[in-house]
């Protein structure tokens, strides 16, 4: 056990930092583009100085280097407490761009993969329908091959981001007589093709992130397809490995847990700061528990995916979404505790939008509501606790739909 | 970066388990429970041949030299087999022993402590839960300690104790007619607590914060064993549940308890890092021991207690019998919550040192 990163790693965290203060922020003309604008040629710089997703091939952007989670987690750090943009948004760059790389052609690599990473283009993810959720296989909306062109019709829902995205990565039918899992295809579809309408709908905090997407005859080329034809369940299952780089993230749950810590300094109870009250104390210490475990639960892992004993760690690994969603709702509901007035009103537009902003009451008020997405997106809790039951314990599957 | 354990412990935790696998299975454990205590000197002597009583004395001294998370794998092993031996005083003791004892101290108990001829524990309650060295009470004056310990682990027998003294102080007190072990019941019949008082007798002092490294290493043990504890029981009730049968099918195959289980794993699994992290933080990051050791502490006993109470109820009928394992574990994981003091307080001793 050793905790320091050693002197490789220092002397990359070192160059990171470098590279950050002097690339950010902007200066000039270009700190006035807009915050969009500003990201992308950011992150453009950083991808050339072999900072950011430097696995990816030279060809396609990146620097071609070998995996090495130890590397990440040292850039990383210094990214975040740098503040700089280097976030473009997930769906393209931890789900897309992982499944092109395994299972894309050399023409969609060079097509897309750089301009994602850049944020320059912007993927939403098409899979949930109306009546296929956790049983993501019963999925309806089809595709048939006109010629050089398939056409897709039916409707997605709660497609995060689909009112701002580009292109959109989606599953859809195209073998309707194979079973379940068998018949589904995954195509790359433009967002502006005609037919293609996107509506979009109010989350409960008064945000807007998620859309319904209806496709009406919607036509693409026929190349617009990832792997074979009825191989796009495996296609999207190639994206899981990939997604564990995600899990090194407990930088949301720390900067949040820091925020409520500074909340329960500012506001009073009992005509003292609320951080004095031994109840409040109490929670806080609880909560801190939660936390610092999940963080040296992800050590653990890194280290273990480093060494190749991944299967070591796997109760860590299936068990780190359920934890996280956990200790992310019990921040945000010690932190409504601390200010109850602030509940009864409705936040602002801008603290109902979803991202970590300054943390106001109304953002407070948005993020006790918000944290709980984090148990239905992405597989929900209940989806989660499936997985541990079967993988940790090896308690019997649940029975499965009939094959039809 | 590496968070894992190294060869030799990893070589040092598969030892022990192996031997408790072959010599303590749940029927021992209950033997000891029902008052057959024979059992409990030959695990005893097995620790002992595995060289654990000297894990942390110092190697010129007979022992092997090795760090609190070494102590900590151990108990992890013991707690999850539920072992019923003197191991948690004698390696508190010896612990103190290793970091602060004098050259004379050491040159004195060290050898018979590690060789086992010599048997040690640790005596800090007080009256009315009073665990911590700001609330310790018995008087050291003139090189005699007087005063009542209260829940002393395995004093029968112990010929040393590591005294917790008013203002804070460690004493070494030799057994003797001075020393009255009095008899009491014990929640965990595994690991019997006593009182004992002390009329006066001999006592040497032990320099530096020794208190301080007494209750961050107890801490972490308690912790290491609680989640050795909590981790079998959840498998332990996992199995039962695949065996089971109710409206003609396993339990096991009802997703009610599926995702009762789950959410156990999802409680305690990932805690493992904060008792692996207060172990080294102990002799490798010493500004941050006493922080990680609390939050293990409160934090693991307390995830624990709850998998202990969900695992009788998963059980059904037989899971609140004395004959079914789980009563056991459910005692030995409320030792380990309760010794020491309650996890609210490690939690405000937590809050303390973060300067909240
Ligand atoms: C904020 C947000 C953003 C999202 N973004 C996207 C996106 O970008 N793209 C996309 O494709 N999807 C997205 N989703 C959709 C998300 O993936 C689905 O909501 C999720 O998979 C659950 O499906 P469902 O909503 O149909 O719920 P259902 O599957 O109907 O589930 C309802 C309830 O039943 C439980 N349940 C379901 N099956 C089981 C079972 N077998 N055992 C026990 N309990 C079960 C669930 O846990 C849940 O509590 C998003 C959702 C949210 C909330």
């Amino acid at each position: 056990m050793n905790l320091r990163f050693g002197e490789e790693y220092e002397k990359l965290r070192e160059s990171v930092r470098a590279f950050c203060t002097e690339s950010w922020p902007l200066q000039g003309g270009e700190a006035e583009l807009g915050e969009r604008e500003q990201g992308i040629l950011w992150r453009k710089r950083a991808l050339e100085a072999g900072i950011l997703y430097r696995t990816v091939p030279s060809e396609y952007g990146g620097a071609g280097a070998e995996p090495d989670v130890m590397a990440e987690t040292v850039i990383r750090q210094e990214l975040d407490r740098a503040g700089v943009p280097h976030r473009a948004s997930v769906q393209g760059t931890h789900m897309l761009v992982p499944t092109l790389l395994e299972c894309g052609t050399e023409e969609q690599r060079r097509e897309y993969i750089e301009r994602t990473l850049t944020g320059e283009l912007l993927w939403c993810q098409g899979y949930s329908e109306p009546g296929a959720g956790s049983d993501l296989a019963s999925l309806q909306s089809r595709a048939e091959l006109d010629g050089d062109e398939w056409v897709l019709n039916g409707q997605k829902i709660w497609t995060s981001n689909a009112d701002v995205a580009d292109m959109m990565f989606g599953l859809f039918r195209t073998e309707p007589e194979q079973p379940r899992h068998g018949g589904i295809s995954y195509l790359l579809v433009p967002m502006s093709a005609p037919g293609l309408d996107v509506r979009p709908l109010k989350m409960m905090q008064g945000g807007r992130d998620f859309c319904e997407v209806f496709f009406d005859g919607v036509r693409i080329p026929a190349r617009n397809i990832v792997g074979a034809r009825g191989d796009g369940w495996q296609v999207s299952r190639s994206t899981l490995k990939h997604e564990r780089m995600l899990i090194g993230d407990t930088h949301a749950s720390r900067t949040s847990f820091d925020a409520l810590v500074a909340l329960a300094r500012e506001v009073r109870k009992d005509g003292r700061p609320a951080i004095a009250d031994s109840g409040v104390r109490q929670r806080l210490a609880s909560v801190a528990g939660y936390l610092a475990a999940q963080e040296w639960a992800v050590a653990r892992m890194l280290t273990a995916m480093h060494q190749n004993r991944d299967m070591e760690v796997i109760s860590e690994l299936l068990t780190t979404k359920l934890s996280s969603t956990n200790l992310q709702q019990q921040i945000a509901k010690l932190a409504l505790d601390l200010i109850p007035d602030a509940g009864l009103r409705e936040p602002a537009p801008d603290e109902a939008m979803m991202g970590i902003r300054a943390f106001t009451p109304g953002r407070w008020v948005s993020q006790y509501m918000f944290t709980l997405a984090q148990s239905i997106a992405g597989g929900t809790s209940n989806v989660q606790r499936n997985l541990i039951g079967e993988r940790v314990l090896g308690l019997p599957r649940d029975p499965r739909p009939p094959a039809a | 970066m590496d968070f894992s354990l190294s060869e030799e412990q990893e070589l040092l935790q598969s030892t022990v388990r192996s031997f408790v696998e072959r010599e303590c299975d749940p029927r021992t454990a209950h033997a000891v429970f029902d008052g057959e205590r024979t059992a409990v000197a030959s695990l005893w002597a097995g620790l002992v041949d595995m060289g654990l009583p000297g894990l942390s004395l110092p190697e010129a001294h007979g022992g092997s030299g090795r760090e609190l998370l070494d102590l900590a794998l151990v108990a992890e092993e013991l707690g999850r087999g539920a072992v019923p031996v003197p191991f948690l005083g004698h390696a508190l003791a010896a612990l103190v022993l290793a970091r602060h004892g004098s050259e004379a101290q050491q040159a004195t108990w060290s050898p018979g402590l590690a060789s086992g001829g010599v048997r040690a524990t640790v005596a800090l309650a007080e009256n009315g839960g009073c665990w911590l060295p700001g609330e310790w009470g018995a008087e050291l004056e003139d090189g005699r300690v007087t005063g009542r310990k209260t829940f002393v682990p395995e004093a029968d027998g112990a010929d040393l104790f590591v005294v917790g003294c008013r203002g804070g102080g460690l004493a070494l007190v030799e057994g003797g007619s001075s020393v009255r072990v009095e008899e009491g019941s014990t929640l965990d019949r595994g690991r019997p607590l006593y009182s004992v008082v002390f009329e006066a007798a001999p006592a040497e002092v032990v320099e530096g914060a020794a208190a301080v490294t007494l209750i961050d290493a107890a801490s972490t043990l308690l912790a290491a064993d609680a989640f050795g504890a909590a981790h079998r029981l959840i498998r332990a009730t996992a199995a039962y549940l695949q065996t089971r049968e109710q409206f003609g099918r396993p339990l096991a195959t009802f997703q009610g308890l599926k995702h009762q289980l789950a959410n156990m794993v999802a409680e305690l699994d990932p805690s493992r890092g904060l008792w692996w992290y207060a172990g080294h933080a102990f002799d490798h990051a010493p500004a941050e021991a006493s922080r990680a050791a609390a939050l293990a502490k409160a934090h693991i006993t307390e995830r624990a207690q709850q998998v202990a109470r969900d695992c009788v109820e998963a059980h059904g009928g037989i899971g609140f019998t004395w004959e079914c394992d789980v009563q056991i574990w459910f005692k030995r994981v409320m030792f380990d919550r309760l010794w020491l003091g309650a996890p609210d307080a490690h939690r405000e001793r937590y809050a303390a040192l973060e300067g909240w």
